[in-house]
């Protein structure tokens, strides 16, 4: 298992990268990325989060989910685990770091909407990781998103200071830049 | 009724999801790969919209404020757990191609948005309309870019083969990249639109 493990976490974080490749936690992703140091307190508390997820909605999925055939509930049950987890995460942090709290601002309690961490459990148990292989999946994917989100915010910090035509203002050029950078992780496409 | 006709035209026109709210990107992004699935994929959260706003405009008055956030999210998941076993058992190929993306209609944040913004805090027909409206607005914007993008990358719409069979596929538009650039340049172009149409109006007040 000891070499899958490394595939699994590879694959996730570059490979099939979650905002650039597979599309998820784009919004977080457009709101976030203004400034590298918000940047880098959303990515650590998606990392945490999906970590997390990806531990206890296993068990769900195996011990109660499978065992009492009732796969069809897996979208709510699994929904309402993470709304639990981020806010119990949101009194931590709340806590522990205040400024972190305060920069992070709405998109905390927004990483319940997050499609990120419902994306990741979800895959989990359609690719049929075992326990261990969903975590480092969970963990790697959100390190991946991480990695997407500061990148980006590093070239948006500079997008902020150029003169772009009216009608590119705002999404429009995010969003190409955001192509551009999805370009680029293609080149990853090979890898595994 | 003059109320209804605004509030549905509210949804496609003036707060757009896609175009002007830019809300719920994630599965605008994702199955605009091909017209069918945009089309599919804009359908099937229109459904989901009008129910989850029916029935949350229903329980608006005696949900306590505290529990809403779960109350609302158990809804959607309903009605989105109800679409999905729809599409598996009578459009399988449609199904197969949103893959994933159909689960993940619990977090548009589309869907939340209206949820909390609207549908808690208007009567059940209004709150009909509105989901109405805008699943019908995201269905268009989803139909426009997953046009183009299966226009360009792979010579076809809908299935049928237009430009023919000598076209160069620009396969880049249906990978990843190709997404974000064509919404990217689509956003642009009602942005222009939209300017010039306002500058036009202006003059002629």
């Amino acid at each position: 298992m000891g070499d899958n493990l490394f595939l699994i976490l590879l694959g996730s974080i570059l490979v099939n990268n979650f905002v650039m490749s597979r599309f998820l936690g784009i919004c977080p992703f457009l709101g976030v990325s203004k400034k590298v140091t918000t940047a880098v307190g959303m990515g650590m508390a998606v990392t945490f989060v999906m970590g997390v997820a990806s531990l206890v909605t296993y068990f769900i999925q195996v011990y109660i989910l499978d065992t009492l055939g009732l796969q069809y509930l897996q979208t709510i049950a699994f929904i309402l685990v993470i709304a639990v987890l981020v806010q119990l995460v949101e009194m931590v942090i709340k806590r522990v770091s205040p400024s972190l709290y305060k920069a992070l601002g709405v998109y905390l309690p927004l990483i319940t909407t997050n499609c990120a961490v419902l994306g990741v459990t979800i895959l989990n148990i359609t690719e049929k990781y075992s326990l261990l292989g969903s975590v480092v999946n969970g963990v790697g994917s959100a390190l991946g998103f991480t990695l997407a989100i500061v990148l980006f915010a590093g070239v948006r910090e500079r997008l902020e200071n150029s003169s772009i035509p009216k009608a590119f203002q705002g999404f429009p050029s995010t969003l190409i830049a955001a192509g551009l950078m999805s370009m680029a992780f293609l080149g990853f496409q090979g890898l595994i | 009724m003059e109320k209804y006709k605004k509030v549905l035209l509210n949804g496609i026109i003036n707060e757009n999801p896609t175009f002007r709210l830019v809300l719920g990107m994630c599965p605008t992004l994702a199955v605009t790969t091909a017209a069918v699935n945009g089309l599919g994929m804009g359908l099937a959260t229109t459904f989901v919209l009008i129910c989850s706003n029916l029935v949350i405009s229903l329980i608006r008055s005696f949900v306590p404020d505290k529990v809403r956030i779960p109350a609302y999210i158990v809804v959607i998941a309903t009605f989105v757990t109800m679409v999905d076993l729809f599409l598996k058992a009578f459009l399988p190929s449609l199904s197969a191609s949103l893959g994933l993306f159909i689960p993940l209609i619990v977090v548009n944040c589309i869907i939340f948005a209206r949820a909390e913004s609207f549908a808690s805090k208007n009567p059940p027909l209004l709150s009909m309309m509105d989901g109405l409206g805008m699943g019908l607005g995201f269905t268009i914007a989803l139909t426009i870019l997953s046009s183009v993008r299966e226009l360009l990358g792979s010579g076809t719409w809908f299935g049928l083969n237009v430009l023919g069979a000598n076209y160069p596929k620009a396969l880049m538009f249906v990978l990843a990249p190709g997404g974000f650039i064509t919404l990217g340049l689509v956003l642009a172009t009602v942005n222009k639109l939209l300017g010039l149409w306002e500058k036009k109006k202006k003059e002629a007040a």
